[in-house]
């Protein structure tokens, strides 16, 4: 039920912004598309702006991503993460969660195919894809787009942030489906 | 701090790979990985345009004031620094209504647009501010309602019933969102960075 609501709100969402907003503008007496296109002219120069710091985080973390590191320092912390009632499947996905939204999707897919969407794993990889964010891309086209090259505490902001959720993710899992 | 974790992962990355015994992953993954930047730079292009146009529009018609004055009390406890009713606490709004519906494509304009708010408000600066860092963590850490794309994942691998992990993520999300607010009042209040406006 709850569900319902919620999936017809995120389909209603964006027609409705884009019905009300040009709508309540022309009530307004502004001229709609000469402010849009306004508004869009910005968008091209933003989105220019950002390309020098992805190719600096992305060259990075591709480089990482296609090293094999990732899967020898999960093999490195076995023992641990047994211990925590970690899957050693989902570790991979865990470190990858802050770096790149597109290879957790593609690895949490894969768990899904290999282990079924209703195993523990699928599930498991399911929650923690659907929690937070890909928090090094977001901070480095946000900052990016504005010239922002130092980030103070965000990182560790971010990053914290990232550690609970996966937690938070293992501990309900575990409480709701093992 | 980012200098580090940038040259920690390559460098990380080569050593492994020649460990590995195939070093010549790192050229294909670096070539390749400088082309997808500029593609997905260009991908953006047009929503950004789309969703600022919009933005626009939102902005001169006055309804980005009505939204930011609705929610002043709120705002002003999260954004101390930011002038009420100023353009930033707007776009602010708007970023984190379309994180929580998971409308990620057009979160990101209404995101950059509220940078470029407090990018003035910090004088083109080239460190952050207070203000920023917060709506980073809020974004980053930010409450989803609905992770749609995993749904999806989930439905076309037959899962019997694909929306069982939304109770969960709401969870989990939540708990991160919570820390990322408290931490980041933490860091700005009593840290050795918080001298800075």
């Amino acid at each position: 039920m709850m569900y319902q609501i919620l999936t017809e709100v995120s389909r209603w969402a964006i027609p409705l912004l884009l019905l009300i907003i040009p709508l309540y503008g022309a009530l307004r007496k502004v001229p709609v598309y000469e402010a849009f296109v306004e508004g869009a002219e910005e968008g091209f120069t933003t989105a220019i702006k950002i390309i020098p710091f992805l190719v600096g985080m992305m060259l990075a973390i591709s480089v990482f991503r296609a090293s094999g590191a990732m899967e020898m320092l999960s093999s490195g912390l076995r023992p641990l993460t047994g211990f925590l009632g970690i899957p050693p499947e989902i570790l991979p996905l865990g470190f990858m969660r802050p770096l790149s939204g597109s290879a957790v999707l593609g690895m949490a897919t894969e768990l899904m195919k290999v282990y079924g969407p209703d195993s523990f794993v699928g599930r498991l990889a399911s929650v923690m894809q659907g929690t937070t964010d890909t928090t090094f891309f977001i901070l480095t086209i946000y900052f990016g787009s504005v010239g922002v090259k130092k980030y103070r505490y965000s990182i560790i902001t971010g990053l914290s942030a990232d550690i609970c959720g996966f937690i938070a993710a293992v501990y309900i899992c575990h409480l709701l489906f093992k | 701090m980012l200098n580090y974790i940038w040259l920690f992962l390559l460098a990380v990355g080569i050593i492994f790979a020649a460990i590995n015994g195939r070093v010549e992953v790192v050229t294909n993954a670096a070539l390749k990985s400088a082309r997808d930047a500029v593609e997905l730079c260009f991908d953006l292009v047009g929503i950004m345009a789309l969703w600022l146009g919009i933005m626009k529009i939102a902005e001169r018609a006055g309804l980005v004031r009505v939204l930011a004055r609705g929610l002043k009390p709120l705002m002003v406890r999260l954004f101390p620094s930011i002038p009420p009713e100023h353009p930033a606490i707007g776009a602010i709004i708007m970023n984190l209504a379309a994180n929580i519906l998971g409308l990620g494509n057009a979160a990101t304009p209404f995101g950059m647009k509220a940078m470029q708010e407090l990018n003035q408000l910090n004088n083109n600066s080239d460190e952050a501010s207070t203000a920023m860092c917060t709506f980073l963590a809020l974004n980053t850490s930010c409450l989803t309602l609905i992770p749609a794309t995993i749904i999806g994942v989930r439905l076309s691998c037959n899962s019997t019933n694909p929306v069982e992990i939304v109770g969960p993520c709401i969870f989990a999300t939540g708990l991160s969102m919570v820390v990322g607010i408290v931490l980041d009042y933490w860091f700005r209040s009593y840290s050795r960075w918080r001298s800075r406006p």
